[in-house]
């Protein structure tokens, strides 16, 4: 559920797993943002094309559609460029990281991530 | 740890380092000085503080000292700082040098972070034509090795720094990630403590000291300031945290003799 907000930025969590997505909502609603859920890429893609959030916090490994096919098919889409898109996930191979760059996504959290580094990644890119 | 234990280590942190330590905040001594007491073989802090006052020996008390000395953790803090750097103060002062050297100064480096963002910034885009040295100094003998292996866990490099200079700067290791030769040769290290003499340093067109003066007491505080002014030369820049920036906190930058540039770290739209 959205908390309505005149100001406050949105965030879509894109998380597979429920206690990441409860985790980063706590943080993020700590920063002030307004949080929407999606479990994985496809409901995500829905979410999108209703609401464009300002920001996604994006995991790689997802069923239905994974974070990286998710990506692609965002920055397609019309006003798919608008939203920034941070990476949060297991996958901590530089050679992984680049790809998800090269992807257009503007920052990347590796797991786990504390409230320090959410605020840091959404400063760079910047959120904050 | 007593009262007492508390006390001797302010005193000793006040006089070998002019550090401001409030011996009322028992868990953060208690929290700073357990690793250390533990490493020496001591079976708890107040054995270690018996130790090192009975013994009075250099190597526990500076132990101490360097534990409770403040210790930054993240890359690129206040980012407009060093694009101010680079993008304009080293600029300024290659046209003022005309092609001589250029000295930049991390006067209280930490683990690296200050200057590693430095040096990344530079490696980025640096000023064509114009050669620079970078030096890294701390109080903390532990800190400078830490820094010289720049060698970073998962979580310390995402603090601050982007995913970007992640992949063009690092190389991962099983258990962290490893800085670049390329920008770790461009560091040369020293011990430093800011409140002994700084003139076998030489002087520096940039010296970089931020969130380390709050930490001061007064008269420590006033003699570091002396020192780096000292140590910069003419029309360089000293560099200081944003809140240690304020116009009037330290009467001696405002005097006509202080041939430098102060910026704030924020001072930059």
């Amino acid at each position: 559920m959205v908390k309505e907000s005149a100001s406050a930025k949105l965030c879509l969590v894109v998380d597979d797993s429920r206690v990441v997505r409860k985790v980063a909502r706590r943080i993020l609603e700590d920063l002030a943002f307004e949080v929407a859920e999606a479990g994985d890429g496809v409901e995500a893609l829905a979410w999108v094309r209703t609401a464009v959030p300002d920001v996604i916090l994006l995991d790689w490994n997802m069923p239905v559609m994974n974070g990286l096919d998710f990506l692609r098919r965002l920055r397609a889409e019309p006003g798919g460029d608008k939203p920034k898109v941070v990476f949060c996930s297991v996958e901590n191979d530089l050679d992984r990281i680049r790809e998800a760059l090269t992807c257009g996504a503007d920052e990347y959290i590796m797991k786990p991530f504390d409230g320090d580094i959410v605020a840091s990644k959404l400063a760079l890119v910047g959120l904050l | 740890m007593t009262p007492q234990d508390r006390e001797l280590i302010a005193s000793l942190c006040a006089g070998r380092a002019g550090l401001r330590v409030d011996p009322d905040k028992a868990y953060m001594l208690e929290n700073r000085l357990a690793p250390v007491a533990r490493r020496e073989g001591f079976g708890s802090v107040h054995e270690f503080v018996v130790a090192a006052r009975d013994r009075d020996e250099e190597r526990l008390i500076w132990a101490a000292v360097e534990a409770m000395s403040p210790a930054e953790t993240a890359f690129f803090r206040d980012p407009a700082t060093f694009d101010r750097i680079v993008g304009e103060a080293l600029p300024e002062l290659a046209r003022r040098r005309e092609g001589a050297t250029l000295r930049l100064w991390a006067a209280a480096c930490g683990a690296g972070q200050e200057v590693y963002s430095l040096a990344m910034a530079l490696e980025e885009r640096s000023p064509p034509g114009v050669t620079i040295e970078v030096f890294a100094s701390d109080l903390c003998e532990r800190r400078l090795e830490k820094a010289q292996a720049g060698v970073y866990s998962q979580f310390e490099v995402q603090r601050g720094l982007s995913a970007q200079r992640l992949v063009r700067h690092f190389e991962g290791l099983d258990d962290g990630f490893a800085l670049s030769p390329r920008v770790r040769q461009m560091v040369r290290w020293r011990r430093v403590n800011l409140m002994e003499d700084l003139t076998r340093l030489g002087q520096f067109d940039l010296v970089l000291c931020r969130n380390v003066l709050g930490y001061l007491l007064d008269d420590a505080r006033a003699r570091v300031l002396a020192n780096l002014q000292g140590a910069l030369a003419p029309n360089g820049w000293l560099v200081l945290g944003e809140t240690e920036a304020a116009p009037g906190l330290y009467p001696a930058m405002g005097r006509p003799g202080f041939h430098g540039r102060i910026a704030a770290t924020r001072a930059v739209a």
